[in-house]
Parts: structure tokens; C-alpha cells; sequence
């Protein structure tokens, strides 16, 4: 997995309540058995018309935001499917952080396997991220894992919350099975006790 | 010291370890898998030379992405290719790693979260996974189940564990005899629409109460399919005697001794009476009119006497807007009441309503009756085994008499991964459990009610209150 530890860059303003997984990534694209080449279809639906063509208005299509990699996004990001598919498709677009007031949770979870970064602030840092990412290309933000802050574009630093062994993961490009796979004598261990539960 | 809630019962009995920093590393007993979010999951276990640690806790087979229409080419006549491809590639994978699947052309084969408990595969006090939301749908056995990313389904294929963050407790009440007509469907859009879709985020929600003990483990299921759509990963109903009549005797139910430890066992398995929930509220059941989805979020719920809300009237900015971009997508006026809004398309299926009592109860109302002209309306059973049944009772011919398209099982245009899907601009009244834009096809307007409801829509070609809808004699 990617490491995260600092990330400069664009934040996009995605101003809208409920952005689900449906959106992130519509279904017809979940049909590849491959985990990469995704981004080319981020928010689809939104992205594009159905002829193909891009859809202007569309914050991903604009000029100051196409090469964004941070996205401030309203409640309950992420909600619906448990399709991996939407952190693949969030990061091969090359989105690296997403920042909101909260996100479902089969989602969030998703994001820390690859390398993705969900940060959850409250109404009025949202407010503010939100109005500084309508500035445009001049408003680069700095995440900052290790201290776990958020540097916006008038320097001024908000702090954030993230759990100590997801933070772990992160800043160390850790793959949790390779760990899990350490513990194997207590799995045994466990198992070893199911006996008594033979339908288990 | 406090008693213990179901939940926290299921927990401790899996935790193989408690990490320091507050995680647990989850037993996981049961893992269905399903043809969408697997192939990356093995492809990841071949590229680091792992293997299945428990092949036989594993039961596979494809439901997202099937045709539902005739299958007698099997999967070499599928005409998506790339359809064709991720069924082949999960069957390749099942051979490759010594995994059950269940193939498309076997009688039990259906939607993961109806054959599972079908095949008694589902039982209660496990751990359910699956790479898929509505795997909440198994907590009606009072097992802790719920949906996992693909990251995960690797990570429990090899190591049978998860780590997870512990959940809170949160306790839906549910009181009062439903009125008729009202039902499970309609009781799980009232708690959405009542705590709204991020309103169980972090929690494990337990239905309990006088009108849960009366659902059927059909009902059940399709209480705790939805529980998704509130934000909480799983929801819970403490098993009881109907719970064990369901199982007994089912494929892979323990018998015999096993089973009299197992139900043992089960019977220990309900919150104390002095446990405490992290949050807790009471709904009564016997007030709940049949209701309906008017917007792109599950909890956009309304009674069917009601009408389209007016955004106007919202004071919040953001639920504001929210709400006028909902109507513009639906193609909705403000103040339109919701039995004048009409309809194109009926689909009668998913994991949420497609079991025997969902078809029987649409059956009865579409008896005798025609689909109207402008509608065109399709019942996809669960199961094989599920249509299998329905025919032996006549479902078919009355669903097929009335102008019902009757199919073959899957997911079907609950996704609408497969051809069956919405032209855009088209309304479909849907036994599914999600509204979102796009969902059952790029521009498409679902509007989510129970199979009664669906059944009667089709019947009038719009919205229409089952209760004032006369059945066939």
C-alpha cells in the first residue's frame, strides 16, 4: 500500500449532502476484475453526459481542479455499497484525502486500505475548507499526518482525529494481512477452542 | 456492574485478541462471496503466495451480475463479455482454492444474502461476512453480520479474522401491532426516515420489541437488510423460536446433538435486561401508514397519503438544496400528491424483498388483475429454490396471467449490473433498497415500497394505498 504521510494539493469543493458509492462509481464499471484503470470513470454520471462528452460545470472538469488530490465533500460521504471500487477509483484519479463532517463506515474503512486518508471535522471547519477549496488552484492545502493537521491556504491550521493503528498503517504503508498473519498461534489457539462449538 | 447487549455477547465470544489501542482482532465464522468484489481479493492472495485459511467457512456464488432471462446456454451463451468473464473468474478462483461454489445453473443458486440463510449456512451468535452492504440482512438470525471491502474479503479469506473497532449499542423499539399492509419494508423506511441514513453510523443497531417478535425471519431479514441504509454497518434481532423452526433441518444446520447444543447455546444469546445502549428510541408501529420514497435517499420517506414535500419549507440550507436537486433528478413538483405520480417500470425482487412471503403477498394483490398499459413490471424470486416454490403454489401463472415478467434469480435491476435496467427519465416503482441517482440505470427514478405496494402500482399504472386496493375475492 501507499504510504501517506504529507500531502500538498488542490482541494475540490464537492458541495453535496449524501455523495453515495453509486456516484463515486457507477456499476457498469464494477464488471473489471482488475483494481486499477478506474479513475477514468470517477463520478461518471456526473462527470460526463451520456454521449461522453465532459459535463463543464462539474467541480472534477473545471480548470482549477483537475489535478486536485484533496476533496471537501458534505455528511455521509461514501454511503451505499461496499465496492472497493470507489477508493480505487477515488485514487487512481489521484485523490489522496477526502474531508467532510462524516462518512459511512464501510466506506471510510476502504479508504485506509489504499492509501486514502477520510478526515472528519466539524460543520465549521467543513464551512471553511469548503469556502477556501471554492478559491480555486490557489487554495493548495497541506495534510499533515504525522501531527495530524490541515494547513489551509491562509496558514491558519486546523487538527484532526484519526485512530492510532489506521494512522500506523498509513504513515508506514503497512499491509494489515502480513500483520494479522503474525498472529496466527492465537488463530490457532481460537480455533483450537471451537471444538466445543461444533456448528461454528 | 451492567449486563451485556446482544452485540457485545457476539464480540466477546470472537475476539481473538483485544489490541492495545482499543481494535480486536474478529473471529470470522461464515464468509459468502460473490463474483463482484472477490477477483481482486484472490488475484492479491496469488501475487503475495497466500492461501484460504478455512475453505470450508466460505460459500460462493454469482448474483450481481447474472442475466435473469433464460440460462439454458449456461455461462458460455452470457452476451456481456465481461460479465461472462468475472463469473468464469469466480468459478476458476473457487477450483483454485478449494471453496464451495454454488454454480448458476444449481437449484439453490440466488442472491448470497437469500441462499445463505436458505442453506442454513446463517445461524445465530456467528460472524457473517461478505464483500456486500446488505449483508446486514443476516443479523435477523441474531448473527453479527455485516458488508466488507475487497481489501477485507482477502483479509478474512486469509486469516479467517478481521480487525475491527468496536461498534456502539444502539436499541430500535419497536411497539404496537402493524396495521395491515403494513410491513417489514414499511417499518425499515420509518426508522430511516426517522433517524435518517447516517443515523446508525458507528452503531450496532438491535430491533427489539413486541412488533419484531411478531415479523416472520422473512420480515426479519428484510428489516435488517435496511439497516445499511441508516449507516450502521449491522442490525440485529435476538433469535427466538421462529428463528430455530427456520433452521431446523435446513442443509447446513447442525442436527442431532449438535443441534440441541447449538439452540442451547442460541437461547443465552439476547441483550440482559439491564444492558445499556448508547442511544435507544421507540416507534410505534400500530401509526405507520404504507409509506414510499419520493427522493434519492432512503430516507426519503413519506406516507402514501402523502404528497411531494416543498423544499421551501426547509429552513436548512444544505437539506435545501439537497432536496430541490432530489426533485429536479426525480422529476418531481413540490405539493404533487404521491398517488397521482405515475409509473413506467415495477421490479418485484433484490435482496431486500425477494423471498416467498414478498411473492406471495404481491401475488395476492396482482390476482386477477392486469399490469396496467402503460407499465411494464418484472418479479425476479431470490433463489432457485425460492422460484421453485413459487411455482409449486402458482405464483407464477397468476404474476405471468396478470402481465408480470416472472424471471430467473439474482440481483437483477436492483443494480442493474445485468441488462435489467432503467431507461433514464423512466420511474420504477421498487421492492429494492436503494434510490440513488442512477442506481437501477443512469437517469432512472426509483421510488422504494413494499412488494403490496409494488404490486399494486403496476396494477393502476400509479402510487396507490394497498388499503383502499380491493383483492381478488
Amino acid at each position: 500500500m501507499q504510504k501517506f504521510n504529507q500531502l500538498t494539493g488542490i482541494a475540490a469543493p464537492l458541495d453535496i449532502l449524501n455523495v453515495d458509492t453509486d456516484m463515486i462509481i457507477p456499476k457498469q464499471f464494477l464488471k473489471t476484475i482488475q483494481r486499477s484503470g478506474l479513475g477514468k470513470n470517477l463520478f461518471d454520471e456526473m462527470r460526463f453526459t451520456p454521449e461522453g462528452e465532459e459535463v463543464a460545470d462539474f467541480v472534477l472538469n473545471q480548470p482549477a481542479y483537475r489535478e486536485a488530490e484533496i476533496l471537501v465533500a458534505g455528511d455521509n460521504f461514501g454511503c451505499g455499497s461496499s465496492r472497493e471500487h470507489a477508493p480505487w477509483a477515488l485514487l487512481d484519479f489521484g485523490i489522496r484525502c477526502i474531508i467532510a463532517t462524516s462518512f459511512a463506515d464501510i466506506f471510510y474503512n476502504n479508504c485506509f486500505k489504499n492509501g486514502i486518508l477520510p478526515i472528519v471535522l466539524p460543520q465549521e471547519d467543513v464551512d471553511k475548507l469548503m469556502e477556501d477549496a471554492k478559491r480555486g488552484a490557489n487554495a493548495t492545502v497541506t495534510i499533515d499526518l504525522e501531527s495530524q493537521t490541515i494547513k489551509g491556504p491562509d496558514g491558519g491550521t486546523i487538527a484532526f482525529e484519526v485512530d492510532a493503528f489506521r494512522k500506523k498503517c498509513l504513515l508506514e504503508g503497512l499491509d494489515d494481512i502480513g500483520l494479522t498473519l503474525q498472529r496466527g498461534d492465537a488463530i490457532d489457539a481460537y480455533e483450537t477452542d471451537l471444538a466445543s462449538q461444533p456448528w461454528r | 456492574m451492567t449486563g451485556t447487549t446482544l452485540y457485545d455477547k457476539i464480540w466477546n465470544a470472537h475476539q481473538v485478541e483485544a489490541q492495545a489501542d482499543g481494535n480486536g482482532l474478529l473471529y470470522i465464522d461464515r464468509h459468502l462471496v460473490h463474483e463482484v468484489t472477490s477477483p481482486q481479493a484472490f488475484e492479491g492472495l496469488r501475487m503475495s503466495g497466500r492461501n484460504v485459511r478455512a475453505p470450508h467457512k466460505v460459500l460462493a456464488l454469482a448474483d450481481h451480475n447474472i442475466p435473469t432471462t433464460d440460462r439454458t446456454g449456461g455461462v458460455e451463451a452470457i452476451a456481456d463479455p465481461e460479465s461472462k468473464l468475472q463469473i468464469q473468474t469466480l468459478e476458476k478462483n473457487c477450483a483454485e482454492f478449494g471453496i464451495e461454489y454454488v454454480a448458476m445453473d444449481d437449484i439453490r443458486q440466488g442472491i448470497v444474502h437469500v441462499t445463505g440463510p436458505e442453506q442454513g449456512f446463517t445461524l445465530p451468535g456467528l460472524t457473517i461476512v461478505c464483500g456486500d452492504s446488505h449483508t446486514s440482512t443476516h443479523g435477523a438470525f441474531g448473527a453479527l453480520a455485516h458488508g466488507i471491502g475487497t481489501s477485507e474479503v482477502e483479509h478474512v479469506l486469509a486469516t479467517q479474522t478481521l480487525i475491527q473497532s468496536k461498534a456502539k449499542n444502539f436499541r430500535i423499539n419497536v411497539v404496537g401491532d402493524a396495521p395491515d399492509h403494513v410491513t417489514a419494508k414499511d417499518i425499515a423506511l420509518a426508522i430511516i426516515g426517522e433517524i435518517g441514513t447516517a443515523g446508525g453510523t458507528g452503531y450496532v443497531l438491535e430491533y427489539a420489541g413486541p412488533a419484531i417478535e411478531a415479523l416472520s425471519m422473512e420480515g426479519r431479514m428484510t428489516l435488517c437488510n435496511m439497516s445499511i441504509e441508516a449507516g450502521a454497518r449491522a442490525g440485529l434481532v435476538a433469535p427466538d423460536e421462529k428463528t430455530y423452526a427456520f433452521l431446523e433441518g435446513r442443509a447446513k444446520a447442525p442436527k442431532g446433538e449438535d443441534w440441541d447444543k447449538a439452540v442451547a447455546y442460541w437461547r443465552t444469546l439476547s441483550s440482559d435486561a439491564d444492558a445499556v445502549f448508547d442511544k435507544e428510541i421507540t416507534i410505534d408501529a400500530s401509526d405507520l401508514p404504507p409509506l414510499v420514497t419520493w427522493g434519492t435517499s432512503p430516507q426519503d420517506v413519506i406516507s402514501i397519503e402523502g404528497a411531494v414535500p416543498n423544499p421551501a419549507d426547509i429552513a436548512d440550507e444544505a437539506r435545501r438544496k439537497s432536496t430541490e436537486r432530489a426533485l429536479d433528478y426525480m422529476g418531481l413538483t413540490a405539493g404533487t400528491p404521491m398517488q397521482e405520480v405515475a409509473i413506467d417500470r415495477v421490479f418485484i425482487g433484490s435482496c431486500t424483498n425477494s423471498r416467498i412471503e414478498d411473492l406471495r403477498a404481491a401475488a395476492a394483490i396482482a390476482k386477477g388483475k392486469t399490469v396496467a398499459s402503460r407499465v411494464s413490471a418484472m418479479v425476479v424470486p431470490g433463489s432457485g429454490l425460492i422460484k421453485q416454490q413459487a411455482e409449486e403454489e402458482g405464483l407464477d401463472k397468476i404474476f405471468i396471467a396478470a402481465g408480470f415478467e416472472w424471471r430467473e434469480p439474482g440481483c437483477s435491476m436492483c443494480l442493474a449490473m445485468n441488462a435489467d435496467k432503467l431507461a433514464p427519465g423512466e420511474r420504477c416503482a421498487s421492492t429494492s433498497n436503494r434510490n440513488f441517482e442512477g442506481r437501477q440505470g443512469r437517469g432512472g427514478r426509483t421510488h422504494l415500497v413494499s412488494p403490496e405496494m409494488a404490486a399494486a402500482a403496476a396494477v393502476t399504472g400509479h402510487f396507490t394505498d394497498i388499503r383502499n386496493l380491493k383483492a381478488e375475492g
